[in-house]
């Protein structure tokens, strides 16, 4: 059960670099990219699973030795987060630059897209 | 001096930002044309006085991170911590790390970066927008200075990432077909890449426990070195990290890439960003973090020799100039790779630890050099595109009489790169030559010398079509470059003569601290055998 | 303004309604992301996405001239020049990022020291960042060569 979970986060990851690598379509190598993205931030989330543990906020009241033993790891959703933003910041990049590839080539497909050779 | 450190990322980024609002503040900028909206995207451009302005703050951020650097150089630093909260036992703030192979690479990605700098400042003149360009570049600086400087695996990965959405952005800069065709490939695969890398961190993580590099390598051998789930993060992070260095089996962005980006910014990503985000990091990796084992080794070496041979042959097939050297890149930086790998290997089997230093003197004096001439050629060829129109070698001709000084400048670059005597690419490629064969390995030995041969034929080409002979149409209206594009070549090219003859003296005050870096943490780990 | 900019009217003042709203919860999220779940960049976000609510329904050519290109670029630099700023005061503390300013008792608005300061900044870049990307990707016209006539 415990590494069965890792492993959706891989197919997942698998599912992603074969979009990227087997779709000849801009738009859908872009969505290749973004599972790989969350694929990793998944594995992310993962690592810092517990089992029935509580979210690492330390409300009022709450006595800090308990609840740092009972909480899942904060830091991989720091990494997250992080990851999150560097994403958004990438999709943006690649949306821009898929339209104007649009605007030039008249189209998205990668097999007409070869100015450059190799 | 510690607060000196943290300055290095912080100037580049804060002289980016403040480009970008002076860029917009209204007021000093032409009065807003009337009507529609083309007009209104014109009139928001800044005059041509505030580009002056603007182009100059972007010089001073670079050279006052120079002259950090070079004060950094002998400083004796000891933990930064980010916020003043970690300490050494538990390792859990940020840590920064200003050892001696950082300060080489801050020393390195500086200079190349003020050249360059200095180089657009005329160069850029023919695209709008040249702020944006500017803010870009001085992220990208940051962040290369950023990823040497970072003491935990994830910062790394941040760094790294900013570097690489800045260069996609400056690759597509020219937003010609070409040019955004290369940067979607070099996109695409520079992301898959990252996300290798951060898988990579991921898995380290919830190994240990910990981010910082020192701490993980700390505790990696209680997980044990050849546990499946260690090797599933080497595989991931070398992988990752050979792509960002373009080294051969995952090169296919960078021909492409690289040739189509303004050539500040080629000079910029041949080199430095290959290596502070591919090679640095891949070293720091192995030699740091992991460990080096015979496995690694083995990986290093065999990428390191594939890159150099096959770099080779695809250079020698091009006809056009920048194609060439990008070719050439991957070529040498399989030079520095191979150096590493086969000091790995000694470490890893108990060799020499001298010899293994003299291996990783010489890779990393070769990436200083690679870092100077390629930055220099790359420059050159910019500036030879800017005069004449064309990229295409046969095209050119006759270029040593039409523009001295840019030709005077190509031709040192060249034959540094090609290994000639008195100048400094000679002398790393022999202590790596002399450093493989003392290591025993007499066949990489003789590639590494062949290839050298090969890269001398390169540029014997280069000169042949491109400088001799007479002036070809494309070359004959050719005119001297603007003195901002010559004061960059000429520094480069000096820093090529110099780099040459004050090999000794350099050895002992910048390469000697940082080959200890990289020797030091496989002397703990093997059990600190003494020199 | 004529009828075929943006959405009707119906869109049009439920947007002007509720817009406001949006950008106010942002600013709470960010306000108090040293306490809750939030901070700069979900509120940032949140913020984006009232401007977004405001394109959608005004049409580009109307929000352009309320949310100005310039405008943009001068909050998504002023944000992060905060943001830079912040953590260079923190050498008043002795590092680089550290607090300078007291912290305060735990689970108060008033506590956290400088990390309200940072969320804030970080409030106004991304909701500016994310904004302006917006404005930017909305400003292309999808039209090729061949499909121009």
């Amino acid at each position: 059960m415990g590494i069965a979970i890792y492993m959706l986060a891989f197919a997942l990851l698998v599912v992603g670099i074969y979009g990227v690598i087997a779709k000849r379509n801009v738009i859908k190598i872009i969505l290749g990219i973004l599972i790989i993205d969350y694929a990793v931030n998944m594995l992310l989330v993962l690592v810092g699973y517990r089992r029935d543990g509580v979210a690492p906020i330390l409300s009022e009241g709450q006595d800090a030795k308990a609840w740092a033993a009972t909480s899942v790891d904060p830091l991989p959703q720091a990494m997250v987060l992080t990851s999150i933003v560097i994403g958004l910041g990438l999709t943006a990049l690649m949306v821009a630059m898929a339209i104007r590839l649009y605007q030039k080539y008249g189209t998205f497909d990668m097999n007409e897209i070869r100015k450059l050779k190799g | 001096m510690d607060a000196l450190v943290p300055l290095l990322v912080v100037v580049p980024f804060g002289a980016a930002f403040i480009l970008v609002a002076l860029a917009n503040l209204p007021g000093l900028a032409r009065r807003r044309a009337e009507g529609g909206e083309s007009a209104g995207d014109l009139a928001s451009a800044p005059g041509p006085r505030r580009h002056r302005v603007l182009s100059l703050l972007a010089c001073a951020a670079v050279l006052a991170n120079f002259i950090i650097a070079l004060a950094l150089l002998r400083a004796d630093i000891g933990h930064i911590y980010v916020g003043g909260w970690g300490d050494e036992k538990s390792a859990l703030g940020i840590e920064l790390v200003c050892d001696g192979l950082a300060k080489l690479m801050v020393v390195i990605i500086n200079m190349v970066a003020l050249v360059s700098i200095i180089f657009s400042w005329s160069y850029m003149r023919r695209f709008t927008k040249v702020w944006l360009f500017e803010a870009l570049f001085l992220l990208m600086t940051g962040a290369m200075n950023g990823v040497v400087l970072a003491g935990d695996l994830f910062n790394m990965y941040v760094f790294l990432e900013i570097a690489a959405i800045s260069s996609y952005a400056l690759v597509a800069f020219g937003c010609e077909a070409e040019e955004l065709e290369a940067a979607f490939k070099y996109l695409i695969l520079g992301t898959v890449g990252s996300a290798f890398i951060l898988v990579g961190v991921t898995i380290l993580y919830s190994l240990t426990g910990h981010l910082n590099m020192a701490k993980v390598h700390e505790l990696l051998p209680a997980v044990g070195q050849t546990s499946p789930a260690v090797l599933l993060a080497a595989a991931a992070l070398l992988g990752g990290l050979a792509l960002k260095a373009a080294m051969v089996p995952f090169h296919a962005w960078l021909p492409d890439a690289h040739p189509s980006a303004p050539a500040p910014i080629s000079a910029m990503l041949s080199g430095v960003l290959i290596k502070a985000a591919g090679i640095y990091a891949l070293a720091r990796i192995v030699f740091n973090v992991l460990g080096p084992t015979t496995e690694y080794a083995a990986i290093l070496m065999a990428l390191g020799v594939v890159s150099m041979v096959v770099g080779m042959f695809l250079a020698l097939g091009q006809q056009d100039f920048k194609r060439l050297l990008a070719y050439s890149s991957i070529s040498q930086a399989g030079y520095i790779v191979l150096a590493f790998g086969v000091a790995a290997h000694l470490l890893a089997t108990g060799g020499d630890r001298n010899i293994a230093g003299l291996c990783i003197f010489g890779g990393l004096f070769h990436l200083f050099n690679h870092a100077a001439f390629k930055s220099l050629l790359f420059l050159s060829s910019g500036s030879i595109e800017q005069q004449t129109g064309t990229r295409m070698l046969k095209e050119m001709g006759g270029l040593t009489r039409r523009m001295p000084v840019t030709s005077f400048c190509c031709r040192i670059g060249a034959l540094s790169i090609a290994g000639v005597p008195p100048l400094n690419g000679f002398f790393s490629k022999l202590i790596i030559i002399i450093g493989l064969a003392l290591a025993g390995q007499l066949v990489l030995a003789a590639i590494a010398a062949g290839v050298a041969v090969g890269t001398l034929l390169m540029y014997v080409k280069v000169q042949r079509y491109a400088l001799e002979g007479e002036p070809s149409g494309a070359a004959a209206n050719a005119r001297e470059a603007p003195a901002m594009m010559c004061v960059g070549l000429v520094l480069l090219a000096v820093v090529c003569v110099v780099a040459g003859l004050a090999l000794l003296p350099l050895r002992d005050v910048v390469f000697g601290p940082a080959e200890d870096v990289l020797l030091g943490a496989a002397g703990k780990l093997t059990g600190g055998l003494t020199p | 303004m004529k009828q075929h900019h943006g959405m009707t009217s119906i869109v049009k003042n439920t947007a002007r309604l509720v817009s406001g709203f949006i950008a106010v919860f942002g600013l709470y999220v960010a306000l108090t992301g040293h306490l809750a779940p939030g901070g700069g960049f979900a509120g940032g976000v949140i913020l984006a996405a009232s401007g977004v609510l405001i394109v959608l329904a005004f049409g580009r050519r109307f929000s352009a001239k309320v949310i100005t290109d310039r405008a943009v670029h001068i909050a998504d630099a002023a944000g992060a020049g905060v943001f830079l700023l912040v953590a260079l005061l923190g050498f008043l503390a002795g590092a680089f990022f550290a607090n300078f300013i007291p912290t305060g008792e735990p689970h108060h608005l008033k506590s956290g020291g400088a990390i309200p300061i940072s969320n804030l900044a970080i409030f106004v870049k991304v909701g500016a960042g994310l904004l302006g990307a917006f404005m930017a990707l909305s400003a292309f016209r999808l039209t090729s060569k061949e499909s121009k006539t």
